[in-house]
């Protein structure tokens, strides 16, 4: 099977973000990591490739320094890697993305295309989705679970509340892939290593432009969310803490 | 003008999620002065219709098919798309449900369209209406406006608006009955039956007192941290999504959307940062103590006492603390 995974860079889980100056998106001098989704996309790749064999794609779209999620995908096994770069990316939204991929793709081939379930940073979970709608493919969401069965695949989609169904489709197809669907591997010396001869694709705004449109989604503002509560905030030293945490649960939330 | 509220139904029961994008619906049309109708999606979902004609409502939409039965992306898009063609509605309404978050996106771009997903509000800011919906889980909030032609999707985070203040109408709404035409070539999907996992042994929906951790427990050997307060409070463990994922607690333990969701009287939040999948699982606690070394960590908006320091140093004299309270 031949197989893509879109990933996505994005800040890290604990980096402090920080307002620019337009007040509608973050300064960009933080962290990054791949998004945690997307690893797992990956993940779910790469063995269903050892157990059928096949090819593992990876691509993503963004400035120079979200190379670093790709180089860490070929590390862990992908076979290559298509890196649509420009800053410009970033302030996509989603149906932009998809249009962009589906544009960077359309010489290839592809059995099965993952996306992590949702991003990290925007939590839109919608590209995988859209990128079905444009290539025209059935899709399916928050996957747990890929089998080969006849005429395609049998998935386990997870739905809310601990309750799971399986469903039959036809190839090609786009699952966007639950977080815990596996065990993350680590990238081995070796890996890295040959990481390094793996072909990689550039791709440059100008290719992709015509397949565009217009952003009809617009961040006007981006800010701290007010808080709907009063917290009350106990300080001191840890002992402190404890002893006054116990009294408040003791004498007004009444649970000792 | 005119807003439309697809309500949820699975298996032929009305999700009552739905109620809560309905009240949101119900505001929007007031300070908009736009008319509000709904619309129910299914095989012989007349009832769900019924009952949704008894809200303030203009008018539902009970749209019928066979191949609506089981509940497919295709066969749902299928239904929709010709629909809103023909009804253009200004502003379609959904709650972020995982069976939206399955079908809206194709349905927005079929149409050619965008939709703006798990919004917690909206703002009207004078002609133009802003959608809320939280980024970098949680650490920022936005304000999303369309710049395009309507139709305006868009899909509300459960919790969003209060589902029991949904108005009800002076008389029950019109019921129109549409028969969409979707052949069963159209479907690509072939979904097998609803199930649950045979091992769910916990219902922490019951549980009283609940210890939660997060990523901020580092490692699995620090779950025995958790236990031991756990245990002096007389509580169930719980925890965020990639502590099951890891693999550290099963994934009956895990709270918030793709897991349970509890009220209990406390709920300890260890080293969890509050994204806002998780915040939907817990927020109606009636006590939540948070601990976490991030001051600005989002768990803060929602918690009643927060503590902001090492969780490996507080817990040890916390839990000795207890053991002395209980007596």
């Amino acid at each position: 099977m031949k197989i893509l995974v879109c990933m996505k860079q994005v800040p890290q889980k604990d980096a402090p973000l920080k307002l620019n100056e337009s007040g509608a998106w973050i300064r960009e001098d933080v962290s990054y990591e791949v998004n945690e989704p997307d690893a797992y996309a990956l993940e779910e790749a790469l063995r269903q490739k050892e157990k059928h064999g096949g090819e593992v794609v990876v691509i993503t779209a963004g400035p120079a320094r979200a190379l670093q999620v790709l180089r860490e995908a070929l590390a862990k096994g992908a076979d290559r890697a298509i890196h649509l770069e420009d800053a410009a990316f970033v302030t996509f939204d989603a149906a932009n993305i998809a249009r962009a991929f589906a544009a960077a793709i359309k010489e290839e081939k592809f059995d099965l295309i993952f996306t992590g379930l949702q991003s990290d940073d925007f939590g839109f979970a919608q590209t995988g989705v859209i990128l079905a709608e444009l290539l025209g493919w059935p899709h399916a969401t928050i996957i747990m679970q890929i089998e080969k069965a006849e005429g395609g695949i049998k998935v386990k989609r997870e739905l809310e509340a601990g309750y799971f169904q399986h469903v039959d489709m036809p190839l090609p197809a786009v699952l966007t892939i639950q977080s815990g669907i596996n065990k993350l591997r680590y990238a081995t010396l070796i890996g890295i290593k040959q990481a390094k001869n793996k072909p990689l694709r550039k791709v440059a705004l100008a290719e992709v432009q015509p397949s565009l449109a217009a952003n009809q989604l617009n961040i006007e503002r981006l800010y701290v969310p007010q808080k709907t509560k009063k917290t009350e905030m106990i300080e001191g030293p840890p002992a402190d803490v404890a002893r006054k945490l116990a009294e408040k649960l003791k004498n007004e939330v009444r649970v000792l | 003008m005119k807003i439309l509220v697809i309500v949820e139904q699975r298996e032929g029961k009305l999700n009552r999620v739905s109620f809560e994008t309905l009240t949101g619906a119900q505001a929007i049309a007031r300070e908009t002065g736009w008319a509000l109708e709904a619309a129910v999606v299914g095989s012989g979902v007349g009832e769900i219709a019924r009952e949704v004609a008894g809200k303030k409502v203009a008018k539902v939409y009970d749209i019928e098919s066979p191949q609506l039965a089981a509940y497919t992306p295709d066969a749902f898009v299928a239904a929709l798309k010709p629909f809103l063609a023909e009804k253009k509605p200004t502003l379609v309404l959904m709650p972020h449900t995982y069976q939206v978050r399955d079908f809206a996106p194709k349905l927005a771009t079929a149409l050619g369209r965008a939709l703006v997903s798990d919004c917690t509000g909206y703002k009207k800011k004078g002609d133009k209406l802003l959608f809320v919906r939280q980024m970098f889980q949680g650490k920022f909030a936005a304000d999303v406006a369309f710049d395009s032609e309507p139709p305006y999707f868009a899909t509300f985070q459960t919790g969003a608006f209060r589902g029991d203040q949904v108005e009800a109408g002076a008389s029950p709404a019109a019921i129109e009955t549409v028969q969409a035409d979707i052949p069963a070539s159209a479907l690509r999907n072939k979904p097998g039956e609803v199930f649950k996992e045979a091992k769910q042994a916990v219902d922490l929906t019951q549980a009283q007192i609940i210890v939660a951790v997060g990523r901020g427990i580092k490692e699995e050997k620090n779950l025995a941290l958790a236990r031991q307060l756990a245990e002096a409070l007389g509580g169930e463990i719980a925890a965020s999504r990639p502590i099951c994922d890891a693999g550290w607690l099963p994934m009956d333990r895990q709270i918030g959307s793709s897991g349970q969701t509890v009220a209990p009287k406390l709920y300890v939040a260890l080293g969890i940062s509050g994204a806002i999948q998780h915040i939907v699982g817990m927020k109606g606690s009636r006590t939540i103590v948070a601990v976490n070394k991030d001051s600005e960590a989002p768990i803060f908006e929602v918690a009643d006492i927060g503590i902001v320091g090492n969780l490996f140093e507080v817990i040890p004299p916390l839990v000795e603390e207890i053991k002395k309270a209980k007596g």
